[in-house]
C-alpha cells in the first residue's frame, strides 16, 4: 500500500489577462451569463501526466529547477489544488508545510493564532492545549506568546508556523523549502525534527533547493522538469543528472559570455583598466579546456583544465615569459606562476604560437574562478597582460570549505564508531579515486567580479600573486615555487 | 442539489474552525481599540441618533404608524437599520474577503465556503450585539411614550426573521465573493449598489407610507425586493408588535433558498480558479 499515489496528474493552471477580464465583464453583463464568460484565455502546464507512488516511512525529496511544477505537485498531493485530470490517493494524515504561519492574523496574539492555525492544520481543540506547551517550547517563544503576532520577527513568526505544522503530527508531512529562511540554530532543530519522523516511519514529500540535504536525508528522489518527472530513484544519482543538466545550461551561458570577451573588438573600456602591455607579443585568442581537450567553463573540483593561449609575436623575440594566475571572486590569489619561476628559459619566439598550462588537478573548491594571463619580459615589462578576463565555475555537491582543495582521506581507529557516508556518498579526495565527471552549481557567488588591489603594469603574474596575499591572512598561502 | 447538501456537511466537519475564525474575527476586530468589544453597542447606537436627527427632526415624517412621533419614528428607524447594516456589511466583507484571506487558500487545505460563512456570522454576532440596545431602547419608550406599542408575543417569532435574513445574506456573499475574485469591479459596484438598495427598501420609511401606498409602481417595485420582507418581518414582530405576512415572508425564504443554493453552486464552479487567481 503506497502512502501517497499520484496518477497520471495533469495540472493546468488557467491565466486570465486583464484586459479579457475587462471584456468578459462587459460581455457578461451584457448576455447576462457570467459562468460562460469565464473561460481562461491562455493555458499552463504546471504537471503533465505525473506518475509517483510513495511507500510509507519512506523520505521522499523532489528536486528541479524553479517553475518546473514541484510545489504544484505537492498542492495537489495536498489537497489545496485539485489535479486537472488523474487521481491522488493519500493515506494517513496530511500536513503541509508550504508556507509557515500561513492564516496567522496579525492582531490576536501567538497563543490564540497558534489555536487557531493548529485547528486549520487538522487538530483538535484538545490536542492543541495538550500540545501548546511543547509548540511553544520548540519554538522558543515563551516570553513572546501573548504579544500580537504583528509585534513578532519574521523568524519568530517562521518559528512559530513550523511548530504549529510539525506538531500537528500527520502521518504524511509535505514540506516545500521553507527550512530556508530559519536562522542558523533554528533550521539543525527543524531537521532533527524531521529525522524523528523518518524514525518513526511516516512519510515525507520533501521539495528542496537545498541539494545537499536532499541527498543526505532523502531515500528516494524525483527530478522534475517542465511538469514532467524525469527521473525517479536512489539520491545520489538523480541528483548528479540533475546537476549535469543544470551544468549543460550553464556552460551554454558561459559560451554566450565569453563569446563576447573578443579581444578586439569587445571590453574598449575595460580595457585600459584589465589590459595592459605593449603588444610585442600579443596574446590572440584564449580557451579553457578539459583534459580531453573539450572547451568547457564548468569544472569539477577533481577535475584538470588546460589553460591554452595563441600567441604572436610579430618581430622575434628572444626574452619571454608566459603567465598565469588563478584569483576566486573575493579576489583572494588561489595560484599563480610562470615560465620564469619554474626556470623555463626563453630562446626565441617569431609568428604565431600555441602556450597550454595543463593542470592535472583543479583542487578548488565551488566559486566563480578568474584568470589573469601574461606574456611579459623577465624583469616584468609587459607585453600583453590580461587581468581577470576569463573565468570559470568550480561546482559539485560537495560542502568543504577554504580555497584549495588539498587531497586527503579519513581513517579512525576501531575504537571510534563512525558511519561512513551513504552509498553514492561524496568520494574523499585522494589521488588515486578516479575523476569526478562534471558536476553542476551549488553556489555562485553572488559578486561577480573582485575589486582587485589597483596594480601597476610592469609586475609579472607571480608578483601580482604575491602582492595580492595579505600578510596574517592564512588563507592566502599560496605555493608559488611549486614545479611540476 | 446534492452537492449543496454535501458541502454543508463539509461545514459542519469544520465547525470547530468556523467557529474559532469567528471568535478570532470578533476579538481582532476592535483589538487595540481603548472601548474594545463596546464599539459593538455604540455604532448602532450612534447611527440610530444619526437617523433619528436627519430623518427624525429635520425631515420629520408623518405617518399612522408611529402616531406622528418622533421618538417612536426613531425606534422604527433602529428596527430597520440595525438588519440592514448586518446585510450590507457582510455583503461588502463577503465580496473582499478570499482576496483577504488568499494566503489560506493558496496555502492551506481549507474549505473556502468556509469564509463568507465566517463573514455573515461574525457580522450577525454584531447585529445580536446590538440587539439589547434596541430592545432597551423599545422599553424606555414604552414606559415615557403613551401611544408606543408594547411587547407582544410575537417577538418569539424574531429568530424566524433572522434565519430567513441569513440564508439570504449567506447564498449573496457566497455569489459576491466568488465573482469578485474574477470580476474585481463587482467590489465598486456593490457599494453603490447597497446605497440604492438601502432607499428602496422600507427602511427609513413605512410601507403604509401615502406616497408608497398610492403608487401601484412603487409597491410592486418594493415587494419584489427580498429585503423589504425581510425588514418588514423585523418591524411587525419588534416594532408593531403583530404576526409577520406569512406569505410574502415564506416567498421571501422560498427566494433565500434559491439564492443559497445559486451562490453556492456559482461559488463550487469556480473554487479551484481561486487559489489561481485571489
Amino acid at each position: 500500500m503506497y502512502a501517497i499515489d499520484v496518477d497520471n496528474v495533469t495540472r493546468i493552471y488557467q491565466k486570465y489577462s486583464a484586459r479579457h477580464r475587462f471584456q468578459t465583464f462587459k460581455s457578461a453583463l451584457l448576455k447576462g451569463d457570467f459562468l460562460r464568460a469565464l473561460r481562461p484565455d491562455e493555458l499552463v502546464t504546471a504537471l503533465d501526466g505525473v506518475n509517483l507512488k510513495i511507500e510509507k516511512g519512506q523520505t521522499f525529496g523532489i528536486i528541479g529547477e524553479n517553475g518546473s511544477g514541484k510545489s504544484t505537485l505537492l498542492k495537489v498531493v495536498a489537497g489545496i489544488a485539485k489535479p486537472s485530470s488523474g487521481r491522488v490517493r493519500t493515506q494517513g494524515k496530511v500536513s503541509a508545510l508550504i508556507e509557515l504561519g500561513a492564516g496567522f492574523h496579525p492582531e490576536i496574539t501567538g497563543r490564540e493564532n497558534v489555536t487557531i492555525n493548529g485547528i486549520m492544520l487538522g487538530l483538535s481543540k484538545k490536542e492543541i492545549q495538550q500540545k501548546f506547551d511543547e509548540i511553544v517550547r520548540f519554538a522558543e517563544l515563551e516570553e513572546f506568546i501573548d504579544a500580537p503576532v504583528k509585534t513578532y520577527s519574521s523568524g519568530m513568526y517562521m518559528r512559530l508556523g513550523f511548530s504549529v505544522a510539525i506538531n500537528v503530527n500527520p502521518d504524511i508531512l509535505l514540506i516545500d523549502e521553507v527550512l530556508a529562511v530559519g536562522d542558523a540554530s533554528f533550521v539543525p532543530k527543524c531537521l532533527d525534527r524531521i529525522d524523528d519522523f523518518r524514525r518513526r516511519k511516516k512519510t515525507i514529500l520533501f521539495v528542496s533547493h537545498d541539494l545537499p540535504t536532499v541527498a543526505k536525508i532523502c531515500d528516494k528522489v524525483a527530478w522534475m522538469k517542465g511538469g514532467k518527472l524525469m527521473m525517479v530513484g536512489e539520491p545520489k544519482r538523480v541528483v548528479d543528472a540533475y546537476l549535469q543538466d543544470v551544468t549543460v545550461k550553464q556552460e551554454e551561458k558561459f559560451e554566450e559570455r565569453s563569446k563576447t570577451i573578443d579581444l578586439e573588438q569587445k571590453f574598449e573600456e575595460e580595457r585600459r583598466e584589465n589590459r595592459w602591455g605593449d603588444r610585442a607579443v600579443e596574446i590572440k585568442k584564449v580557451r579553457l579546456l578539459s583534459l580531453k581537450g573539450v572547451e568547457k567553463h564548468v569544472f569539477a573540483p577533481e577535475e584538470g583544465m588546460v589553460i591554452e593561449m595563441e600567441v604572436e609575436s610579430p618581430a622575434l623575440v628572444k626574452d619571454f615569459v608566459f603567465g598565469v594566475g588563478v584569483f576566486n571572486s573575493q579576489g583572494v590569489a588561489c595560484y599563480g606562476t610562470n615560465t620564469s619561476l619554474e626556470d623555463y628559459v626563453p630562446v626565441s619566439f617569431r609568428g604565431r604560437g600555441k602556450v597550454a598550462c595543463r593542470i592535472g588537478r583543479l583542487g578548488l573548491i565551488n566559486g566563480t574562478y578568474y584568470l589573469d594571463l601574461a606574456v611579459h619580459k623577465k624583469d616584468g615589462y609587459p607585453f600583453d597582460y590580461h587581468r581577470n578576463l576569463y573565468s570559470f565555475l568550480v561546482s559539485s555537491t560537495d560542502r568543504d570549505e577554504g580555497i584549495a582543495r588539498l587531497p586527503h582521506d579519513w581513517s579512525f581507529s576501531p575504537k571510534i564508531r563512525i558511519r561512513p557516508p551513504k552509498t553514492g556518498g561524496k568520494a574523499r579526495v585522494n589521488p588515486s579515486t578516479p575523476r569526478h565527471e562534471c558536476r553542476g552549481l551549488l553556489r555562485v557567488n553572488p559578486e561577480p567580479r573582485f575589486s582587485s588591489p589597483p596594480l601597476k603594469a610592469g609586475l609579472s603574474v607571480g608578483e601580482r600573486v604575491k602582492k595580492a596575499e595579505t600578510p596574517g591572512n592564512p588563507k592566502n598561502a599560496v605555493k608559488k615555487n611549486k614545479k611540476r | 442539489m446534492i452537492k449543496v447538501v454535501e458541502n454543508l456537511k463539509v461545514l459542519y466537519r469544520y465547525r470547530v474552525l468556523v467557529q474559532s475564525l469567528i471568535s478570532r474575527e470578533l476579538k481582532a476586530r476592535y483589538r487595540g481599540t481603548v472601548l474594545g468589544f463596546l464599539w459593538s453597542f455604540i455604532n448602532p447606537l450612534l447611527l440610530m441618533i444619526i437617523y433619528t436627527i436627519v430623518f427624525g427632526f429635520i425631515i420629520g415624517p408623518r405617518d399612522p404608524a408611529f402616531g406622528d412621533n418622533r421618538v417612536l419614528y426613531a425606534l422604527f428607524l433602529f428596527c430597520g437599520v440595525l438588519p440592514w447594516s448586518w446585510f450590507s456589511s457582510s455583503s461588502i466583507e463577503s465580496a473582499n474577503i478570499l482576496m483577504i484571506q488568499g494566503n489560506l487558500i493558496k496555502k492551506v487545505l481549507f474549505p473556502a465556503e468556509v469564509l463568507p460563512v465566517v463573514v455573515v456570522t461574525s457580522n450577525f454576532i454584531h447585529f445580536l450585539f446590538g440587539l439589547p440596545i434596541l430592545l432597551a431602547a423599545k422599553l424606555l419608550i414604552i414606559l415615557f411614550v403613551p401611544q408606543a406599542p408594547p411587547f407582544s408575543p410575537y417577538l418569539v417569532l424574531l429568530p424566524l426573521v433572522m434565519f430567513v435574513q441569513f440564508v439570504f445574506s449567506l447564498g449573496f456573499g457566497f455569489l459576491i465573493s466568488s465573482l469578485t475574485v474574477h470580476f474585481r469591479d463587482i467590489k465598486d459596484i456593490l457599494s453603490n449598489l447597497l446605497t440604492f438598495w438601502f432607499f428602496a427598501t422600507p427602511i427609513i420609511y413605512p410601507m403604509t407610507f401615502p406616497a408608497v401606498q398610492n403608487s401601484n409602481l412603487f409597491r410592486f417595485f418594493l415587494n419584489l425586493n427580498p429585503m423589504t420582507h425581510i425588514i418588514q418581518g423585523y418591524h411587525d414582530t419588534l416594532f408593531a408588535g403583530r404576526p409577520p405576512d406569512w406569505l410574502h415572508l415564506g416567498g421571501t425564504l422560498l427566494f433565500a433558498l434559491l439564492l443559497f443554493w445559486a451562490g453556492h453552486t456559482v461559488f463550487d464552479r469556480l473554487r479551484d480558479s481561486f487559489p489561481e487567481e485571489v
